[in-house]
């Protein structure tokens, strides 16, 4: 350890990043998501997924779900911190190895190529609820919904198939069982 | 139907019901119509900065010293710009400010206007809160729940950006003041403060050999009684106590058991004490990095409690084994009352117990840390302080600062005996906050003396602020500590940089009495030991402005010091211990 005299401290032991699934629910208003997101990005942390939509009318409430990788400390801290801002309601903080939770991810993906890989590509599909969204001459659009490091499996399978693009929704999470997120 | 109001009758209608005094601000195009509005409203009276951050910390320094939210009136783009210093200051030193600014039109916002910038994108992480009020039937609400949000739970800044279109239309006054809702502000985030809590910490009390308080800014925030609590709390402990910067005055630092300021330049025995004890109760501090040193090696052997109103500051930087979230003049009431009606005499019963600990303090205490060599022929700043102590300390004087080396020794000696005395940059460490806050400290305090303790690199940076109170006839002193250096920055380079004293020399100062007599304040010049005295008393008797030029020591560097990667227990005392070669990774932590 080199012996210093300066006027910040060393980093003590820093703890493993992790994953982190916070759920917060927010006053549909602008600028909310600015100073949700600012937490993370004034840290430096990078956000991995992002699914925010209002989900109750008449209040005017959002849930934001967001997946981001950081250290327990740290993340605990824009737990906290997110808890003393006036537009946020509550906050739900959980691991992604949680069982008693239950998580979806959206995907759209349009394929574009013969009959027979059209049919891989459909075959391989299949296990995610998916549904054909839209149909044309040599290509279609199809909808799966699955965690995500199904879809990240899936879209290596079936990219040599005519994948030309794809649009995921980011995580949303939702507890098992009679209880809510508190 | 209510009577409708122009946007900017509603501000100061807003401003008269929650009795402001004063507005700190500066005009310009985007703003003007609230300016319109000033002359219908005789009892808010508008202070004219002359730089949108001297408004700032003038605001600052009236809040920070009367227990009131500060009000800032400034422009869009630069105006807002210029405010953001002052703002990021009161965030990090919890002090409560309510800024509106100018913004321009609603149909103009984002398309590159004169005098446009994104305000509230700008201000949002160094504001509690901010609001851009696109509608003027909003603005009334917003405007209360500014206050409401800047006072409560941890104070601190606020912004509301008010286009100018809305600044003209018509909406309703509303008075209901509404409250913020939910229970997370802070304010009500007092869990219930349960019996059973207090019983485990006064069995850690009892239990405790060598126990300390360490208190901080939080006590002076709770308000007058918080202070007054604390006393009582120490008294009938017989437990030693030490304060970091921001928490000065809360007990009264000519106090027996007051061990001094802890931290980076605290007291020898107050970093020992805090290093060795094996009970550490932080009331209103927040484990600051100048505070901990070392976080492995912080206070190994103690069980920590911590009480604080923010929630997020409990388990920050430092696992506590008991805490409480609470305002610190609540908390102090449950547990004095439970403390009192269950231990009598604690005092004498319990010391046997840490009269061991007592006399290890005394024994650190003769140390003497903060001793300094004194010189007949070249004003040492520490005595300079000193006798501005000495001078002063029988008045109702309040002392701002600027930022370094000045800074740390008007902490160290000067001593304060009442909360609210004390207006200090520690978070942000912003240089040239002292002078503008000294205006605002005056306007909250006629008639008393007010002196911000400067270097002459930190004032340089606000200097303009002298016209502000010329213009107001508030009679400031701005007591220099002139060594031409910026010292903190050269005893770091003396220390780190091999003395190589890379720009922090200033090789053209101005003459700063003759900068008093421009401004048309009042220049006095001390150079030698013996007239200091003469020239303290002389400047305490001019009842204007004064700019008191003392020329110090320029080397002198400021001690004890805890250097970085250090635990508390091993300080550096002074100048010949700090033979030590610092390596190139050591040198990149400063």
């Amino acid at each position: 350890m080199p012996k210093s005299k300066s006027a910040y401290s060393e980093p003590s032991k820093v703890s493993k990043p992790e994953h982190h699934i916070i759920v917060v629910w927010v006053d549909n208003e602008a600028g909310v998501l600015a100073r949700v997101i600012g937490l993370f990005s004034g840290r430096g942390y990078n956000i991995e997924s992002l699914a925010v939509a209002e989900v109750d009318k008449q209040k005017h409430l959002s849930r934001i779900t967001i997946v981001s990788v950081g250290t327990p400390e740290v993340i605990q801290q824009i737990k906290l911190q997110l808890g003393k801002q006036i537009c946020v309601h509550k906050v739900a903080l959980f691991k992604r190895s949680d069982e008693n939770i239950l998580f979806r991810e959206l995907a759209l993906i349009k394929i574009n190529s013969s009959k027979k890989n059209q049919e891989k590509v459909k075959k391989a599909c299949k296990k995610y609820n998916s549904v054909i969204l839209d149909k044309s001459k040599n290509s279609f659009v199809i909808q799966v919904t699955a965690l995500r490091r199904e879809i990240d499996k899936l879209v290596q399978t079936i990219r040599p198939y005519g994948l030309i693009s794809i649009s995921r929704t980011g995580a949303v999470a939702m507890t098992r069982g009679p209880e809510v997120f508190k | 139907m209510p009577k409708l109001l122009s946007g900017a009758e509603i501000v100061f209608k807003a401003l008269e019901d929650h009795n402001v005094e004063y507005v700190f601000g500066y005009p310009g195009g985007a703003v003007l119509p609230i300016y319109d509005e000033l002359k219908n409203h005789k009892s808010i009276k508008h202070i004219l900065a002359r730089h949108e951050q001297g408004a700032g910390h003038a605001a600052e320094g009236y809040a920070r010293s009367s227990g009131k939210p500060g009000v800032v009136l400034v422009t869009s783009g630069p105006g807002a710009t210029n405010v953001v210093t002052a703002l990021a200051d009161a965030y990090m030193d919890s002090i409560p400010l309510v800024c509106i600014s100018g913004q321009v039109p609603t149909h103009l916002i984002g398309t590159d206007a004169f005098q446009e910038c994104d305000t509230t994108g700008i201000t949002r992480p160094c504001t509690k809160y901010n609001w851009l009020v696109k509608d003027v039937n909003d603005l009334a609400k917003i405007l209360h729940l500014a206050f409401e949000v800047a006072t409560s739970g941890r104070p601190g800044p606020v912004l509301i950006d008010i286009p100018k279109d809305v600044q003209f239309k018509k909406g309703p006054y509303t008075v209901n003041k509404t409250k913020v809702s939910k229970s997370l502000n802070g304010s009500k985030a007092k869990e219930n403060i349960s019996d059973k809590k207090i019983d485990q910490l006064i069995e850690m009390m009892k239990k405790s050999s060598r126990p300390i308080f360490y208190t901080g800014g939080g006590i002076i925030n709770s308000g007058p009684k918080a202070s007054k609590l604390l006393r009582e709390l120490v008294a009938l402990t017989g437990f030693p106590i030490t304060s970091t910067l921001q928490g000065l005055g809360a007990f009264p630092g000519s106090d027996s058991q007051f061990l001094g300021m802890l931290g980076m330049h605290g007291t020898y025995e107050a970093n020992n004490a805090m290093h060795d004890c094996d009970l550490m109760i932080n009331i209103g501090a927040r484990f600051d990095d100048r505070i901990t040193g070392k976080l492995d090696e912080f206070s190994p052997n103690s069980k920590k409690v911590h009480i604080d109103i923010d929630p997020s500051s409990i388990g920050k930087n430092v696992k506590v084994d008991l805490s409480f979230v609470s305002d610190v003049d609540i908390f102090l009431t449950s547990l004095i009352s439970r403390f009192k009606s269950k231990n009598k005499n604690f005092v004498d019963i319990n010391k046997n117990k840490i009269d061991k600990w007592w006399d290890q303090i005394n024994k650190w205490r003769k140390k003497d840390s903060l001793g300094f060599k004194n010189s007949n022929s070249v004003i040492k700043p520490q005595y300079a302080v000193q006798r501005l102590y000495e001078l002063t300390k029988n008045k109702e004087t309040y002392i701002t600062t600027e930022v370094g080396q000045h800074q740390m020794w008007a902490a160290q000696h000067y001593k304060f005996d009442e909360p609210n005395r004390w207006m200090t940059s520690g978070g942000l460490g912003t240089m040239g906050f002292g002078l503008p806050a000294a205006i605002g400290v005056q306007l909250a305090h006629p008639g008393k003396l007010v002196v911000d303790i400067a270097g002459e690199a930190s004032v340089l940076m606000t200097m303009q602020e002298m016209s502000t109170a010329i213009q107001y006839k508030l009679p400031i002193k701005i007591f220099i500590l002139n060594n031409e250096y910026m010292g903190m920055v050269r005893q770091w380079q003396e220390l780190l940089h091999d003395k190589n004293y890379s720009e922090s020399y200033t090789a053209a100062l101005p003459d700063f009495v003759k900068l008093a007599e421009a401004y048309g304040c009042v220049g006095i010049r001390a150079t030698k030991p013996s007239e200091l005295d003469e020239k303290i008393k002389e400047m305490i008797s001019i009842n204007r402005p004064v700019i008191f030029d003392c020329l110090v020591d320029k080397m002198e560097n400021c001690y004890p010091m805890i250097p970085s990667g250090k635990p508390h227990n091993q300080m550096i005392l002074g100048p010949e211990e700090d033979k030590e070669e610092v390596s190139a990774e050591g040198k990149i932590l400063v």
